[in-house]
């Protein structure tokens, strides 16, 4: 991966939760820096909009350390999904119309 | 202390327009989860939701009169008129200012907040002067306070996705300690405008297909709007003119996390749980049903399981719990109010709604959650639990009539 995307994501999440950017390396878990749930889709929607992604519900549960938070952006970039919340983030299935119904 | 009893009963959300339709959908486990009919779908990631279905406001209101309310007001108003007329009550001059209306609603007029701030901000640059009427969350209690002439304490609860049992429980306490001699208690939201919508899908916590209560794979909650409404009233003054008593509300309890802004505790809600039950003077081996908060997200159903297990020790292994947002989605503030409605409907019925779209036990959320078929069940005493985001919990005890 490019150092300078790493470098990106890590200053971003310095920035969004105020922690200098030197206590951060890619192997902290947000749980060790003392991160909650609300800080991670926080720090999700700092990353969206710097990189001007979208990342699906699915890959932000799998998000719990800095090193997921830049392959998950790095792979969104290189999907190159957009990130105006259009229905190519989600699979025809879920949309499809019997979808929600009782089975 | 006197006994409170439900006289009336009144609902509209996605599984039909009156208490009758909607306990028709909820035993036979009918989900009226469906594609969202919003014009902004393609802007979603979400897919599906419990809309309120066919819902035409001029077959209710006089046009001019229409476009003076909004969506979450009128459902307020509709559920109240089917509640009163089948109470029967009639507001006498003695009786009117002796009446509360107490009303739970989270999102208030924000459809038509939406829609203003729409024109203001990118297009007219004006907004409508009954905007604020309009929007206002008690707007749905003051109609209702005009329509029927009551005069009374009346009011409106805001306290997220615990809105109108907050709303009712505190009702029925100004019923039972003699404050007032009736009350009309519930709650209504309409949910369905984009910006909250998508405020909704930023928390990421709705399901991508549907609602699986307690189910292994669970993927979140589905967005529901309606509005119920009870009419509460002394026991005794309900029996001295004759009229059928439904069922009793019996208990009430409320506790504050203290904790998380989102995340639920288990203390808490254990904690109003047993507030209600001691309130009702009962023991938790009396209680027989519990229609559970059961949001279908990953944290809300195991922490709910956790407190249920606290408080009924080895009793939880008798009850029976379902999650009735599998049916009617989550209506926010007017979920405890359709979930009251469920449980009266079941104590009187005999009947459990089910926890439907149920695929796989979760072994972290091992109760009998009633998986997609109703069970029969003569029950005695039931709870009804709403948790908000925020940490404000609220639980209802009923008793059948």
């Amino acid at each position: 991966m490019p150092d300078n995307l790493s470098e990106r994501v890590l200053s971003i999440i310095a920035s969004t939760q105020r922690v200098p950017r030197e206590k951060l390396t890619l192997d902290s878990s947000f749980a060790e820096l003392g991160f909650d749930s609300l800080d991670a889709m926080n720090i999700l929607f700092a990353l969206e909009s710097e990189f001007n992604i979208s990342i699906p519900d699915h890959a932000a549960r799998a998000i719990s350390n800095v090193r997921d938070a830049v392959n998950g952006v790095e792979q969104l970039l290189r999907e190159q999904v957009p990130a105006d919340g259009s229905s190519s983030t989600s699979p025809p299935s879920n949309s499809a119309p019997e979808a929600g119904r009782t089975t | 202390m006197r006994r409170v009893a439900i006289t009336g009963l009144g609902a509209i959300c996605a599984l039909g327009h009156n208490t009758r339709e909607m306990w028709e959908a909820l035993r036979s486990g009918r989900s009226g989860i469906a594609p969202l009919q919003l014009a902004q779908r393609s802007q979603l990631r979400f897919q599906n939701g419990a809309e309120v279905r066919g819902y035409e406001e001029a077959r209710h209101f006089d046009p001019v009169r229409a476009g003076f309310i909004d969506r979450f007001a009128q459902f307020a108003l509709l559920s109240a008129r089917e509640a009163i007329t089948q109470s029967g009550i009639q507001f006498t001059p003695g009786l009117s200012g002796r009446t509360a209306v107490v009303t739970g609603s989270s999102l208030g007029g924000k459809q038509t907040e939406d829609a203003q701030f729409l024109e203001l901000y990118g297009k007219q640059g004006r907004v409508h002067p009954l905007t604020i009427p309009k929007a206002m969350a008690n707007a749905g209690a003051s109609l209702i306070c005009m329509e029927f002439g009551v005069t009374g304490p009346s009011y409106t609860v805001a306290t997220a996705c615990s809105s109108s049992n907050h709303a009712i429980g505190l009702a029925f306490w100004m019923v039972r300690n003699g404050m007032v001699e009736a009350a009309i208690a519930g709650g209504s939201e309409a949910t369905f405008s984009l910006g909250t919508l998508r405020a909704w899908e930023a928390m990421r916590v709705v399901s991508p297909d549907t609602c699986r209560p307690f189910s292994r794979d669970r993927k979140g909650m589905i967005l529901g709007e309606g509005a119920a409404m009870l009419v509460l009233e002394p026991l005794e003054a309900a029996r001295a003119r004759g009229a059928a008593v439904l069922a009793e509300v019996v208990g009430f309890g409320m506790s504050s996390d203290a904790g998380h802004l989102t995340n639920p505790s288990v203390e808490g809600p254990a904690q109003a749980m047993r507030s209600a039950l001691q309130d009702a003077c009962i023991a938790p081996e009396s209680i027989g049903y519990i229609n559970a908060h059961g949001t279908g997200t990953p944290i809300n159903d195991p922490v709910e399981t956790r407190a249920i297990r606290q408080v009924f020790g080895a009793h939880a292994d008798r009850l029976a719990v379902s999650s009735t947002k599998s049916m009617h989605g989550h209506a926010l503030g007017a979920a405890g109010a359709l979930e009251a409605v469920a449980t009266v409907m079941a104590l009187r019925e005999a009947v459990l709604p089910p926890t439907a779209n149920f695929t796989a036990p979760d072994p972290q959320c091992d109760l009998d959650v009633v998986p997609n078929e109703a069970q029969a069940a003569q029950v005695e005493y039931a709870l009804s639990n709403s948790f908000a985001f925020g940490g404000l919990n609220a639980v209802l005890a009923f008793r059948r009539g």
